[in-house]
């Protein structure tokens, strides 16, 4: 709890200098914009959560976007689906691939960088491939308002995404902290034999992660897609796992496996885009961009094995 | 007489809260092995600390060949020649035999290249390996050799540094006994070409076999010194605890169903053509003794389903029961406390709330959610039913001894019906106290009906609470004798090989 309440601090303070040096940020326009992009990158952090607490990781996150965008828009103007059951498509095509990773890790027993490492490159190519590398839309597709509205709608003036992140988050909380299957997660990720030894079935908590990811990986992928309303296969979504990543290390993921909190990557996720909002209204270069994130993320770890330090000693 | 090599004087060591240790002398002379005993927490470790450079002593004198000397560091600990073969051994498997004899003092040559004189220490690491008589290449990968083979390494190491006083904690904990022989053996050898050796062990057998003197502390300070001649089993563990120690073992009757629990013709990954069937009698004990790689573990884990079996099965009570994997054999009653208990057994970082009921959480929620209160009142129950010592349920296991730890996985399976239940090793690292509470757990376990088997490389523990013993050699099952039956020496008979007349 105290990580999850530094980063809370962090986050407020970082909100407060902001809003002082530039009023700007507490437009109604901004705040709409910033808490979108919270609610969308949300989505992967918390999948990603899931994956690093087992002790996996998933690096495929960004391509998949360009791959899943692609296909929901070649699905809705070309192979002209209602764009609900397009939508129905995209998360189940998100959740085999999802399958295939758990299985090529939890039974062919590769190591998840690998596994990952190989769909990001895959997906990447075969996104760019089937769309000839030229860049989707929705062009004049009809009766596609209320899926976009889903990206870029609001419910009582919050943005949908958001909302949604909201919803899932705390779907996610019950099933990371107070189920079953949440305590086996954390006992698979922290010693998967010892998991086994007590009659947890350790491959299929292992696998689920990884379809528990790209469930919702297939679910922002949809409302990238509505938000930038074009899909660009060779940059959509390019990095978009390291956000994913980034946020829930901040939220005190370790690595390592067996660790990390639902209220940890919100936050986590929550402090990034604040940030990059920061980067922009302050007019710092947006070419610092990276650099700023990268140099958070260090102090952030740093101050942390600090504190674990402290807490050792006294 | 001549000077002693090593006395320690009046040593006191105290840390907050707690007098670990007061005012205790220990003497060695060159040439002498001093077997060093005692409980856990009777305050071994911290003496050994103490020699070692890592903690400082409170009070106390150190003499070293007759001179005073203060060891502030491991440095000068090593610099005086006092050299350690710790229980947990600090080798690395990735490089050979004599790249771990010489790690991080490397003979150079090349100059400027700086490189490692491979032919020196590969000289040297054979010479040393021939002398303690270890038929060993330098060359030899380490992840390739047996445990006592690196431990010989690790004795190759400490011969290295012209080490004069050897201490080896626990030494023979995970070797079987002809290994156990062999390092007597050479331990004897480093005696006579004047290495002195502090052995601390909790086996006693060993100890009278081996040690010239027996030195006892209890509670942080010297309970009693054996000569030789005085030394005995009883008397030493008189010293030890302060006071006679029950045998737990109450003979049975035979068991009402002597098929109660039966394997047949199971083939284990490791020797697939070499079946093995057995049968445990409901409320029975079966010992099953073997050297170390004789496949007895192979056969608990086929059972348990870790690595499923190539062939034959297991029945309870004349029904076949079908285990793909732990999860089958829990459902089914069946459950393994497996050696390694902090990698196997525990989730170390968890509580021991945790650990206790992660085998049978599923009790402990109402639809799929867990149910705190109802699993925290699970989990103080069982601890103090077997009496786990910790602050609470919500202390680390990490932060146990290894008895209490051994609790705790034991803890996680007695919320559940037992029909079977499988011990790989339970006492090993576990002081005296401990392991008669271990084994009283074992009687209640046969008392509430269950079949229990134990896999021990402890004869002593073997004899003491098994009705039956089965012995493993390479595969085969070559025995299994009768209560009255059973000796050291018919169970050895049967280890190395030799099958029954």
């Amino acid at each position: 709890m105290k990580k999850e309440l530094g980063i809370f601090i962090l986050l407020v303070v970082l909100c407060a200098i902001t809003a002082i040096k530039e009023p700007r940020f507490l437009a109604p326009e901004n705040l709409q914009n910033t808490t979108r992009l919270i609610g969308a990158y949300g989505l992967l952090g918390l999948g990603l959560g899931a994956v690093i607490i087992t002790g996996g990781i998933d690096l495929s996150v960004g391509s998949a976007l360009a791959l899943l965008g692609v296909l929901l828009s070649m699905a809705i103007t070309e192979w002209h689906m209602p764009g609900f059951a397009a939508v129905l498509l995209i998360v189940a095509v998100a959740m085999s691939l999802g399958w295939l990773h758990g299985f090529l890790v939890s039974r062919v027993r590769i190591q998840p960088f690998i596994v990952t490492l190989c769909g990001l490159l895959f997906y990447r190519g075969l996104a760019r491939f089937i769309a000839d590398d030229e860049t989707k839309g929705f062009g004049d597709a009809a009766g596609l308002e209320r899926l976009q509205s889903l990206a870029t709608g609001n419910a009582l003036g919050v943005p949908m995404p958001f909302v949604l992140f909201i919803v899932v988050s705390a779907l996610m909380w019950v099933l990371i902290h107070r189920s079953i299957y949440g305590r086996y997660l954390f006992a698979v990720g922290n010693n998967e034999d010892a998991a086994r030894y007590s009659g947890i079935n350790a491959k299929l908590i292992v696998a689920s992660a990884y379809i528990i990811c790209a469930a919702l990986t297939g679910i922002a992928a949809v409302i990238f897609a509505f938000y930038t309303n074009s899909v660009s296969p060779s940059s959509h979504g390019s990095f978009f796992e390291l956000y994913g990543i980034a946020a829930a290390v901040l939220g005190g993921c370790s690595l390592r496996g067996g660790e990390g909190s639902v209220l940890g990557i919100l936050l986590g996720t929550a402090l990034l885009q604040v940030l990059q909002n920061l980067v922009n209204l302050l007019g710092i270069p947006s070419s610092l961009n990276f650099a700023v994130m990268g140099a958070v993320i260090l102090i952030g770890v740093l101050a942390d094995q600090l504190l674990k330090r402290k807490k050792v000693k006294g | 007489m001549t000077t002693p090599l090593l006395e320690m004087k009046g040593i006191c060591k105290r840390f907050p809260g707690v007098i670990a240790l007061d005012d205790v002398s220990l003497e060695v002379r060159a040439g002498e092995i001093v077997a060093l005993v005692g409980e856990n927490g009777a305050g071994k470790s911290t003496l050994m600390k103490i020699l070692g450079g890592i903690y400082q002593p409170d009070a106390g004198e150190i003499r070293w060949g007759g001179q005073p000397v203060s060891i502030h560091s491991v440095n000068d600990s090593m610099r005086l020649g006092i050299g350690f073969i710790h229980q947990e051994l600090n080798l690395f498997s990735n490089l050979d035999v004599a790249a771990n004899v010489f790690i991080g003092r490397e003979p150079r040559v090349g100059g400027i290249l700086n490189l490692i004189d491979r032919r020196k220490i590969e000289a040297e690491t054979a010479m040393l390996l021939r002398r303690l008589g270890v038929d060993v290449s330098p060359r030899t990968p380490l992840g390739d050799l047996s445990i006592a083979h690196r431990q010989m390494v690790e004795i190759t190491k400490a011969l290295s540094l012209d080490t004069r006083l050897l201490i080896m904690d626990e030494p023979t904990s995970s070797l079987t006994l002809t290994e156990t022989n062999r390092l007597l053996e050479v331990v004897r050898e480093l005696r006579a070409s004047g290495v002195s050796v502090i052995y601390i062990s909790h086996r006693l057998g060993e100890v009278t076999e081996v040690a010239d003197r027996v030195v006892v502390l209890r509670d942080g300070a010297n309970a009693g010194t054996l000569e030789r001649e005085e030394m005995n089993h009883d008397r030493i563990v008189q010293l030890m605890v302060g006071r006679d120690l029950q045998h737990v073992h109450t003979p049975k009757t035979d068991s009402v169903k002597p098929d109660y629990f039966a394997v047949e013709n199971l083939r284990t990954r490791r020797y697939p053509h070499k079946p093995v069937s057995f049968k445990v009698g409901k409320g029975e004990v079966l010992g099953v003794a073997g050297l170390v790689g004789a496949g007895r573990t192979e056969v608990a884990q086929a059972i348990f389903g870790v690595e499923p079996a190539m062939g034959g099965g297991v029945s309870l009570d004349g029904e076949t029961l079908k285990i793909n994997s732990p999860r089958d054999a829990i459902k089914q009653g069946v459950c393994l406390i497996p050696e390694d208990r902090r990698g196997l057994g525990l989730v170390m970082e968890w509580t021991i709330r945790e650990n206790v009921t992660l085998a049978t959480l599923d009790r402990y929620a109402r639809a799929g959610l867990v149910d705190f209160a109802a699993e925290n009142r699970a989990a103080i129950e069982m601890s103090s039913k077997l009496r786990v010592k910790a602050p609470s349920v919500a202390a680390k296991v990490s932060q146990l001894s290894g008895g209490n730890q051994q609790k705790v996985v034991l803890a996680k399976w007695l919320l559940q019906k037992l029909n079977v239940v499988i011990f790989d090793e339970p006492t090993r690292g576990i002081d005296i106290g401990a392991k008669s509470e271990i084994y009283e757990l074992i009687n209640q376990l046969t008392a509430d009906g269950a079949a229990v088997i134990v896999i021990s490389s402890d004869l002593e523990e073997i004899l003491r609470i098994s009705d039956r013993v089965a012995v493993m050699h390479e595969g085969n099952l070559t025995g299994v004798l009768r209560r009255a039956e059973a000796s050291e020496e018919a169970i050895m008979r049967l280890a190395v090989g030799h099958s029954r007349s």
